[in-house]
């Protein structure tokens, strides 16, 4: 029994549970004299939150990471839920080609996205042109990513783009669930489609809808990729897309004249991990509960 | 169901009226549209991989033609960057640490859905802490002792993260399916004289959707991974496509020929490999996988 537990225990423990706590423990040391480390308590966090030199960027991180998660809950899980709610309807032919087709923006790596989307957006190639004038919308196109107002926005939907494919699996998984007899009982008392699927459907997709909210909140307080690739480390134009994955990467591994800083990206490391755990905490003890309680 | 606004004759119901008509069509209509608009950058990035400069500019909703067709994008791509080392280094990393992932989870799920033992829940939830907080959170400490190690800039170092990257939610989902193996085959093997090995090997057969589906969720993550390759595997000998693909990218970021074709290169594999695999892929996550 050991021999089929030891592998896998200790491989998880050394390279996640060890730099984890590790991790959060760098967070509490300062190089000190002679390169020797020395415990600083939380030194280097009061410096992170109050120091002029470190707050502003904290808090702007902090700040277009939640824009970031907005974007996505307002923009890309409603979408989610459309398409898979369209394809869980009997009368729409060729589901599964949609379903896979629907959702191969996903399977891509987030680098390529970034840059095919840099690309599109590019005034040089003008194809965000094209497709706007197809409207008459000339005069909306700008060099999106280049703006401070709109980037952070532009990347945001492009990562919606990208990721929409998982709410809308999890959501179609759910409703595809549901007992036929529950819609036919609705039907047969003559509510419309949209009545079922706002009066039955989704309340008894609700714990669904908890998995989706905390997978995005996960993913995008940890999101990197698409930022560094299209804005490079410095997240520009000024910052305005720095993400904590992005503030992160800067701080420990250091970018152009600015050394790294470990011990200082460690602090950072934590904020994240206290972030999410919250995220997580609130949706396993806030959510389920009261997923249970309308069950009762 | 309290507000019941409309009479019941409006109820739609299958093939009757113009409203559900109106419905069906809609609904083609959406999904259509959000197609097009999934697939079409991607195609437009293909297409255009194929076609000389002045073309990808002039027209770039046309398909290449006898006048506009070049590879030129590819040669360069070639010349200036070692795209079959990466591609080699990929391949192994991902299917080095894909092998770990299923042989030490599989070991792992199938310990704690078969002996009843103290600490089997506590364990089971150790190993499921992984699934929620992300490796990359560590990543200052994993650096140093890959360093101690003298592992930094080898594949080993890629492997060994992505391994212990992967293995929560394979443990998770593995030990949800050998519950469901029936413990009278276990029973029986055993009073034929089957040793502990034996039953594992056994039941391997039995869980293969499983192994699947855990398959492919291990490897695209691994395949696509930027944060690490870039953090511990930069050297030239150990970048793996993606990072090879990121640099090659910020280098020859306006000789448009190259970035088409190069992003066309990193994404065929990945493509190829979902055209694959996609009914695995979508079965595990509309079944059971999550919820």
């Amino acid at each position: 029994m050991i021999v089929f537990l030891a592998p896998a225990t200790l491989v998880y423990t050394a390279f996640m549970i060890y730099p984890l706590l590790d991790s959060l423990r760098l967070g509490l040391v300062a190089p000190g004299p002679g390169r020797v480390e020395a415990f600083v308590g939380f030194d280097n966090y009061r410096r992170l939150f109050t120091d002029p030199n470190w707050a502003p960027f904290l808090w702007n991180a902090i700040r277009n990471n939640f824009v970031f998660f907005a974007v996505h809950m307002l923009v890309q899980n409603p979408i989610g839920l459309l398409l898979a709610a369209l394809l869980s309807s009997q009368v729409v032919r060729f589901r599964a080609l949609f379903r896979t087709l629907l959702f191969l923006p996903t399977v891509l790596s987030i680098v390529l996205v970034g840059f095919i989307w840099r690309l599109i957006l590019s005034p040089i190639w003008g194809i965000s042109k094209d497709f706007l004038g197809l409207f008459g919308l000339e005069h909306l196109n700008r060099p999106w990513l280049g703006l401070e107002g709109s980037a952070l926005i532009t990347l945001s939907l492009v990562s919606v783009w990208q990721w929409v494919g998982i709410p809308m699996l999890l959501f179609l998984a759910a409703l595809v669930s549901i007992p036929d007899e529950l819609i036919e009982a609705a039907r047969v008392d003559g509510a419309n489609a949209w009545q079922v699927f706002w009066g039955i459907k989704f309340p008894l997709i609700l714990p669904t809808v908890g998995i989706v909210g905390v997978l995005t909140f996960v993913g995008n307080f940890n999101a990197f990729d698409l930022i560094y690739t299209t804005q490079r480390a410095l997240a520009g134009p000024n910052y305005a897309t720095d993400i904590l994955g992005t503030f992160f990467f800067r701080t420990f591994f250091g970018v152009q004249l600015q050394p790294g800083n470990p011990t200082m990206g460690a602090t950072i490391a934590g904020v994240m991990f206290l972030i999410i755990l919250t995220g997580v905490v609130l949706y396993l003890f806030g959510y389920q509960r009261r997923l249970q309680r309308i069950e009762l | 169901m309290t507000t019941r606004g409309t009479p019941s004759e409006r109820a739609p119901r299958p093939g009757k009226g113009w409203g559900h008509w109106a419905q069906v069509l809609g609904a083609h209509a959406v999904l259509l549209g959000y197609t097009a608009f999934a697939l079409f950058p991607i195609l437009l990035v293909v297409v255009n991989s194929f076609k000389e400069r002045r073309a990808i500019f002039r027209t770039p909703y046309a398909l290449p033609d006898a006048d506009t067709f070049s590879l030129v994008g590819y040669r360069t791509v070639f010349t200036g960057a070692r795209f079959d080392l990466y591609f080699v280094n990929s391949l192994i990393v991902t299917l080095g640490s894909l092998a770990l992932v299923l042989l030490f989870a599989s070991m792992a799920a199938h310990a704690l859905a078969e002996y009843r033992f103290r600490g089997n829940t506590l364990l089971g939830l150790y190993l499921a802490i992984g699934i929620m907080i992300p490796i990359r959170l560590g990543t200052v400490s994993i650096l140093r002792m890959m360093v101690a190690l003298g592992l930094t800039d080898t594949l080993w170092s890629l492997i060994l993260v992505y391994t212990a990257q992967g293995i929560p939610l394979a443990v998770f989902i593995l030990s949800v399916f050998m519950r469901q193996v029936p413990g009278e085959l276990k029973d029986a093997a055993r009073i034929d004289g089957a040793s502990e090995y034996r039953i594992y090997a056994l039941i391997m057969p039995l869980v293969r959707p499983a192994l699947g589906t855990v398959a492919v969720f291990t490897m695209i993550p691994i395949w696509n991974d930027l944060w690490f390759p870039l953090v511990l595997a930069s050297g030239e000998r150990t970048k793996t496509i993606i990072l090879g693909a990121q640099v090659f990218l910020g280098q020859y970021v306006n000789d448009w020929n190259a970035v088409l074709a190069s992003l066309t290169l990193a994404m065929v594999p990945i493509i190829v490999l979902y055209v694959i695999f996609s009914r695995q892929l979508i079965r595990g996550l509309t079944q059971g996988a999550v919820k």
